[in-house]
């Protein structure tokens, strides 16, 4: 499992780049989805959004999750290629599936890369 | 009688097994007091009695295959069913299937379906086509789930035409009422209006507009011009569609529908008092996966074969449960099936013909009732059903055929209150010249008897 | 490589200028028809002959396995055999052949059927009105949610939009729900299958709709406790909403509304022997308590004249609309022919004692299988079932899942089980063998099993590659879901012109 050391996780299983302001999902979340087939973003930039809130659905062949904000801010952009590639989301879940970019963002309830691999390592048992 | 396959002697051989002592003695967790409960119901009949009894009730019936000439369409239509079809729908092996889970063993089904998909894109002009709903009505409402999901919620109105056929628009009100969702334009006053003039009541607000090709009235529109000002507005359009129709008319693919939906009980399904019948559910590939209902695909086997499943299946209910856009669990399969042999076996020419001879047929019959006196037709584009006005109240019309055995049309005073002298007649291949002269002669007379 | 290709598609055995079926000539004069831009030009159907179309479909129909074909034991489906006569009684001709909007006059055949079935239905299930309108048990799910919100939008209680859900129901539960904007609260069942009474009790107060509940669940269990259930949601305002997908185990058994229940859909399609014709049609009527027969979707079947007592007189049987009705739920009378005749016939010739054999049996032959299978596999909620049970598929130190033994059982000639349902049994194998199977072939799929756990451990690449002797292997679903290849068409250069 892959957890980039330079970003802050949700307990839902997303990340939040504090340098750029990006979002997306974890790689433990993509495994645990599989074969990722449909992302639909529900934000548009410009909107204000607050942490928690849902901002994307993703369905993979077997199973279906909403995507909540790790953190709050104004939505700077939204990845427009994406939904025409969601396996991309399985592939390079920390790279080029970004879900969506904050600006004047301030982190929700996140923690670092070690707590989150505890976090996942906890619900493996 | 029952179908119950065990003895005696081997009962209670399972009940040992089991180590209960009789079969009352599988109960004990159901409160004692509401145990066994005597029903009143009638006692058991063998075969031979239910049958003497079923035929009894279905004989008490007048049907529209001898004992009625009939001329009553509005959603549901008396079309020849070839023989084949029902030949093959009773094969054990794809009525008593259940939905293909399993697809290893359930190619039969998965492959018929997919081909039911292929067909009903065929003719409506459409990308995808669902593996069905329940019938034209509930489709309708299912459009209505569509758009509302597309914009996620965001627009709240639905636009109806007076001219979608009333149990549609009635199915309709009943799906939405809990959803912060308006629906608005079927006012009898819109009924006159152009497509044109009716679309600017689209707003910013609308999320679907949906009008019916042909309408309830027969009226064949050109919705081109709507659908191009409804998109202009951001709204998405519903052609609720008459199959038979397709095989003659432009598509409503071809006029830039979002959504096509119709009732597919014109193709090979019998109108068995109401039903079943099917829904089919058609729309473009960038709205499949805000499409409820299953959906079959194309894929290979382990051993390089061809073959279909049921695909995009975490959409619906069984994955998003409250999050899904439709509870929908069940297709209408074995009536998917039959309109899938219907289009296979009258192919390209047949339903040509079909279209053709109601075409014809109801063209004459509407000129030759516009001649008697009292009697009008209105002048507009139809297929195979038309509004007769009538010199006294419909049902009074109505009346006075059934003493011939004709069922007439269907009386349009029940959901339009300005227009109780208004008859609105279908035609179909089933109507001889004949049938249609006696319809004639009948108006006639009750003309002159006023 | 280009798949192989077992059975072309109708469009791929189409030939230009085959003729299927031949139409009469017009006898009426001709009239021209409209001009051409509303006409189109194009019409992409398979050409075939009649022959060629039975064959087509024959083919097809042999890939297909089905109750007629062998034991088909999916959990919550009831794939009971469908009697025969059903479908010569469903096709008289005064069935076939009426037209839904007809004068009752003319239909009163119809009409008395369907007035009798919904008198039977109350019966059987202990309801003072039933609605046969609904199409599928989802479709009367959503009504018997619509009603539970009139209900109490009528009392002028407008803040109740929370339902409680069992962890252990059905996918369409929360999904009707859903669609009218209520919230899910879900509870969790205790160590032996019933709902856990201290979750509920938390969970009721005056924002709950009412309650869904599937009893006997989706585990096979009949709730020990379901007097204290219902008590419960009654006693805060609630009203209880049976999913009656299970009704097959209480035929005659325990009448649920004589538990309380206060409103609940049947599935003819599962316990009336309306066959499942490949994914459907169903047939979703909805019965309710006293309080609710005001709401019932309009229309009903009533009686508009008495008849007379005489026997002479017959009633005059129409429709009624109930006085805070929530409306149409579809199109016309619902599934009348392929669904209210066939389980008119099926009750008709069942009668109080042999739908009461039928939920023993079913019962029975569940509690045989159980018994059979349970020293090789992990039964977790392991006590006298009704007409169903939950098995674990997957054992000590194997990396064998549910889904290969499923899928190897097809090898030994039967159906798998449900499978992954419900969520709350890892591994679940969910086995229902209905009434109608004989003690021969429990024995053999008891058999079956239990070879198939030996192969688990002895030769476990045999179940992960399974199936091996179906006409098909195991599909590439995510293939198909990517690429989404959703219809076919006519070979390229086929001339398509209408």
């Amino acid at each position: 499992m892959n957890t980039p050391a330079n970003l802050k996780y949700a307990k839902s299983d997303e990340w939040f780049d504090p340098a750029t302001g990006k979002v997306g999902i974890t790689d433990y979340a993509q495994n645990q989805l599989s074969d990722i087939v449909f992302i639909e973003i529900f934000v548009e930039a410009g909107e204000t959004i607050e942490a928690g809130k849902a901002i994307a659905s993703v369905e993979s062949v077997k199973a279906s999750s909403e995507i909540y904000a790790p953190a709050s801010g104004k939505v700077a952009a939204i990845n427009k290629d994406l939904p025409n590639k969601p396996e991309s989301l399985n592939s390079d879940p920390f790279g080029s599936a970004w879900m969506i970019q904050l600006e004047s963002a301030s982190a929700g309830d996140v923690m670092d890369a070690a707590a989150y691999e505890k976090h996942c390592e906890e619900r493996a048992h | 009688m029952t179908y119950i396959p065990i003895s005696p002697h081997e009962r209670d051989d399972m009940l040992k097994t089991v180590g209960v002592k009789s079969l009352d003695g599988l109960f004990e967790a159901i409160p004692a007091k509401h145990r066994f409960p005597k029903l009143d119901l009638p006692q058991a009949l063998t075969e031979m009695e239910a049958y003497a009894e079923l035929s009894e009730i279905a004989n008490s019936n007048e049907n529209v295959r001898g004992d009625l000439v009939s001329f009553l369409g509005a959603g549901m239509y008396n079309h020849y069913i070839p023989a084949v079809i029902d030949h093959m729908l009773r094969r054990g092996e794809f009525y008593t299937a259940y939905t293909p889970y399993q697809p290893e063993i359930s190619q039969g089904t998965l492959q018929a379906i997919f081909e039911y998909q292929s067909l009903m894109s065929a003719l409506t002009g459409m990308e995808v086509s669902n593996a069905s709903h329940y019938d034209g009505a509930t489709a309708t409402a299912e459009a209505v789930n569509l758009a509302y999901a597309q914009f996620r919620g965001k627009r709240k109105r639905v636009l109806m035409s007076p001219s979608v056929h009333p149990q549609y628009r009635a199915v309709v009100r009943t799906y939405t009422q809990g959803m912060e969702l308006e629906t608005a334009g079927d006012d009898e006053s819109n009924i006159s209006l152009s497509p044109e003039a009716f679309a600017n009541q689209v707003d910013e607000n609308t999320c679907l507009v949906i009008v019916q090709y042909p309408d309830f009235f027969g009226r064949v529109n050109d919705y081109t011009k709507l659908i191009k000002a409804s998109h202009a507005k951001g709204a998405l359009v519903c052609v609720v569609a008459n199959p038979t129709a397709l095989a003659m008319f432009k598509t409503p693919g071809e006029m830039g529908a979002d959504i096509v939906v119709g009732d597919g009980q014109p193709l090979g399904i019998p109108m068995w008092y109401g039903g079943p019948s099917v829904g089919f559910f058609t729309t473009r590939k960038s709205y499949v996966h805000k499409m409820a209902g299953r959906l079959i695909g194309e894929t290979v086997d382990a051993r390089g074969q061809r073959s279909y499943v049921l695909t995009l299946t975490s959409r619906e209910q069984h994955i998003k449960r409250e999050r899904a856009t439709s509870n929908i669990c069940t297709n209408q399969g074995l009536l998917a099936l039959a309109s899938a042999i219907y289009l296979s076996v009258l192919g390209k020419s047949g339903l040509k013909q079909v279209a053709n001879l109601c075409y014809q047929k109801a063209h004459y019959a509407a000129s030759e009732l516009n001649k008697i006196k009292g009697y009008k037709v209105s002048s507009e584009t139809f297929f195979h059903e038309f509004v007769l006005e009538c010199p006294m109240p419909a049902a009074e019309v109505n009346a006075h055929l059934l003493e011939h055995a004709m069922l007439g049309g269907y009386d349009l005073g029940q959901d339009y209150p300005s227009r109780v002298n208004h008859l609105l007649i279908a035609v179909t291949e089933m109507n001889s010249k004949q049938d249609i002269d006696d319809l004639v002669a009948v108006l006639s007379e009750v003309s002159h008897g006023s | 490589m280009d798949p192989k290709i077992v059975e072309p598609t109708i469009f791929e055995l189409s030939s230009h200028g085959r003729i299927g079926v031949t139409m009469p000539a017009s006898d009426v004069p001709e009239t021209a028809l409209p001009p051409k831009d509303l006409l189109r030009s194009d019409l992409p159907l398979p050409e075939l002959a009649e022959v060629d179309v039975v064959r087509h479909y024959m083919h097809l129909s042999k890939f297909n396995y089905s109750v007629d074909s062998g034991f088909y034991p999916l959990g919550s489906c009831t794939m009971k055999y469908n009697p025969k006569i059903n479908e010569d009684t469903c096709r008289l001709p005064g069935f076939l052949f009426t037209h839904p909007l007809q004068p009752i006059e003319t239909v009163q055949g119809n009409l008395a059927l369907m007035y009798q079935l919904q008198e039977w239905l109350k019966e059987i299930a202990g309801f003072a009105g039933v609605t046969l309108q609904p199409a599928a048990g989802a479709h009367g799910e959503f009504t018997g949610v619509l009603m539970m919100r009139a209900y109490h939008k009528s009392r002028g209680d407008h803040k109740r939009m929370k339902m409680l859900i069992p962890d252990a129901a059905h996918g369409t539960n929360p999904a009707s729900v859903g669609m009218l904007g209520m919230s899910v609260v879900t509870i969790p069942s205790d160590e032996r299958g019933n709902v856990d009474l201290k979750a509920l009790e938390a969970a009721c107060d005056d924002t709950v709709v009412g309650m869904m509940l599937t009893n006997p669940n989706t585990l096979g269990m009949f709730d020990e406790n379901i007097e204290k259930v219902i008590a419960l949601v009654h006693k805060c305002g609630g009203l209880m909403y049976g999913d009656g997908a299970n009704l097959n185990a209480l035929l005659g058994i325990v009448r649920p509304g004589d538990l309380g229940f206060d409103v609940m859909h049947f599935n003819l399609h599962k316990t009336f022997a309306v066959p499942h014709g490949g994914g459907g049609p169903g047939v979703g009527p909805v019965g309710v308590a006293a309080h609710l027969v005001d709401f019932l979707p309009e229309p009903l079947v009533g009686i508009l004249e008495e008849g007379e007592d005489d026997g002479e007189t017959a009633p005059l049987f129409g429709y009624v609309k109930p006085a805070k009705t929530i409306g149409r739920m579809k199109a016309f009378n619902g599934h009348f022919g392929g669904g209210f005749v066939r389980s008119f016939t099926y009750i008709a010739m069942h009668g109080p004692d042999g739908l009461k054999d039928i939920a023993q049996y079913a019962v029975l032959n569940a509690n045989y299988l159980q018994a059979r299978l349970r020293s090789t596999y992990h039964i977790p909620y392991d006590r006298i079932c009704m007409h169903e049970f939950v098995a674990e598929g997957r054992f000590e130190g194997s990396d064998v899942r549910a889904l290969d033994i499923a899928k190897r059982l097809m090898d030994y000639n039967f159906h798998p089980p449900t499978n992954y349902f419900p969520l709350i049994v890892p591994e679940a194998l969910m086995i229902e063998p209905t009434e109608t199977e004989n003690k021969d072939t429990l024995d053999a799929f008891a058999d079956a099993l239990i070879k198939i756990a030996e192969e688990a451990k002895s030769q476990p690449e045999l179940l992960h590659n399974a199936p091996h002797i179906t006409p098909f292997g195991r599909m590439d679903e995510v293939k198909a879901a990517r690429e989404l290849v959703l219809c076919c068409w006519l070979p390229e250069g086929y001339d398509t012109s209408a």
